[in-house]
């Protein structure tokens, strides 16, 4: 059976970091056009603080591995990104504490955790114009996959498919949440950047926790 | 981009420095996390008062820490919300057995941070209480958005509400006198040139010569309408209207009128507003009893006014005089 080790885990975050840092100055784009021009400079600065703990991650269980991440980006990142990533990554380690290698089921169910602690969080639903828009699908697509049995590779590339759908659909929205909110009708057209750096959140899953028979 | 730094990484990091270096009898400044308190915290007995925010918008919140007015003030990165750990230990450096109020201005990171810093210190026995400032006018309020943002009744509130704490208030009482200032200050807000945050390097927005932005927060967010450039009388009255109908202000109502300066309008055209705003407000029998005009909740060297309008009763203007000492505020002392 597929199962997802820790170093896979450590390595899906660095690529994430490595993403992120990629995309910068994009991300920081779409924050000027409906919010305030720091989503990138700030995912990145979070990201960044993670890399530099590598060496602190490897070795460790998932859910100790996480609570770094976790913690980390809570410290560093700021704003409502770093409230929202931070409290993803915590409640991912929550479900994971001892583990060092996921099922399928089990990663689906820290996705599922991860969710309902942002939503708990920012209060926000699908069709708000938040990062939610393409989170919530993506989790879905993955548990639907997992629960028709397909494998974790296919289930990660409709989560992917989702997330980028869900992206999508942040476009013609109102804002709902989230700064982007003030502009009232002037946030439609605009692709939401919360929901942007989370597309990017899966597809670098998608590279990094497959293959492992 | 043009400006009088060393490198944006380190913009808010030297500025505190400097800021503690110029006020070492008033203030304290503590690095990692960054927070910034008065020199004689904790204060035994007294309610703490905790606020915060993103940095750009100077003297607030920094300023601001001193006796009468906030006993610390944590600040984030330019325009970001500061993290929950900064919050949570300035909560404990503040906390002189009588709790810890924390002014939370309405940004959706802001209030979630704080939030996250309040559960870390309630979960070590301080008490806190959280008041969310949100005073825009120019935010429809709707139980489907983030709701008002916080802008110039933040500063009222904070002088106010520190000087309750300064004379001996329970928590609940800040808390209440909060909520108080609140729901009787109203504020909006407009923009002439956009800003540079920074670490972007570039204008937040591009603004044409004859084109202003008016109902804009503090964050080189654009506003609610892109309008023709208009005189300081016309302005003055496309920010006071809506503030006025809002609430409603009224005849025999005092007032606190607070012009204020987004950070690079000079204060001769401040007080042309401020004029016009004068002139409105008497014209409707309403009585500008205080008054308060200068760069004090800004966003960086965006040029452009917010005016703020607070109902004031006996409770609230006593506690405006009350004596206050902080760096960037000072009277009665």
């Amino acid at each position: 059976m597929t199962t997802i080790t820790a170093d896979q885990i450590i390595a899906w975050i660095e690529r994430y970091s490595i993403r992120i840092a990629e995309q910068k100055e994009f991300l920081t784009k779409l924050d000027s056009d409906i919010g305030d021009a720091d989503h990138g400079a700030n995912m990145n600065r979070g990201f960044q603080a993670v890399l530099a703990k590598k060496a602190e991650l490897q070795g460790k269980d998932i859910g100790a591995l996480l609570k770094i991440v976790a913690m980390t980006l809570i410290s560093t990142v700021g704003g409502a990104a770093g409230a929202l990533y931070g409290t993803f990554f915590l409640q991912a380690s929550n479900v994971t504490a001892g583990k060092t290698e996921l099922t399928p089921e089990e990663f689906v169910l820290v996705l599922e955790k991860g969710l309902a602690g942002i939503v708990l969080r920012g209060k926000a639903a699908i069709g708000d114009k938040t990062m939610v828009d393409a989170l919530h699908p993506a989790v879905k697509a993955c548990r639907r996959a997992i629960a028709a049995n397909e494998s974790l590779d296919q289930a990660l590339a409709e989560a992917v498919a989702a997330a980028e759908a869900g992206l999508q659909s942040t476009i013609p929205l109102m804002a709902r949440r989230g700064r982007a909110s003030y502009l009232g009708e002037r946030s439609v057209n605009h692709q939401d950047p919360g929901a942007t750096s989370t597309f990017f959140l899966f597809e670098c899953a998608a590279e990094t926790l497959t293959g492992k028979q | 981009m043009k400006k009088l730094i060393n490198s944006p990484e380190n913009v808010v990091l030297e500025s505190i420095s400097g800021l503690g270096a110029a006020f070492p009898d008033l203030i304290k400044v503590h690095f990692n996390p960054n927070y910034i308190v008065r020199v004689d915290a904790p204060v035994q007995g007294k309610v703490g008062i905790v606020s915060g925010g993103g940095s750009g918008h100077e003297p607030m919140h920094g300023g601001f820490v001193g006796k009468g007015m906030l006993d610390a003030a944590c600040p984030g990165a330019v325009f970001t919300s500061p993290t929950p750990d900064q919050m949570h230990e300035a909560t404990k450096a503040v906390n002189g057995g009588k709790g810890v109020l924390h002014i939370v201005k309405n940004y959706t990171g802001d209030v979630m941070n704080f939030e996250m810093a309040a559960d870390l210190a309630r979960g070590e026995g301080v008490d806190v209480e959280a008041v969310v400032i949100d005073d825009d006018v120019a935010v429809k309020d709707s139980l489907y958005t983030a709701g008002r943002r916080g802008v110039g009744t933040t500063v009222l509130a904070e002088k106010i509400v520190g000087a309750a704490a300064e004379q001996g208030c329970t928590l609940k009482e800040a808390a209440a006198l909060c909520h108080k200032v609140n729901a009787h200050g109203r504020s909006m807000g407009m923009a002439l040139t956009s800003c540079v945050v920074p670490h972007v390097g570039k204008p937040t927005f591009d603004l044409p010569e004859d084109e202003m932005e008016i109902g804009i927060g503090i964050h080189g967010e654009p506003g609610r309408q892109r309008l023709k450039l208009k005189s300081a009388d016309e302005i003055t009255e496309m920010l006071l209207n809506p503030i006025l109908e809002d609430l409603p202000y009224q005849n025999g109502d005092n007032v606190l009128l607070f012009v204020n300066s987004m950070g690079g309008t000079p204060s001769i055209e401040l007080f042309i507003v401020y004029r016009k705003a004068h002139e409105i407000l008497t014209k409707k029998g309403i009585k500008v009893s205080r008054s308060f005009v200068g760069p004090e909740i800004t966003s960086l060297e965006m040029a452009g006014a917010s005016i703020t309008l607070l109902k004031l009763d006996d409770q609230l203007t006593k506690l405006w005089d009350a004596p206050v000492h902080t760096p960037a505020l000072r009277w009665g002392v």
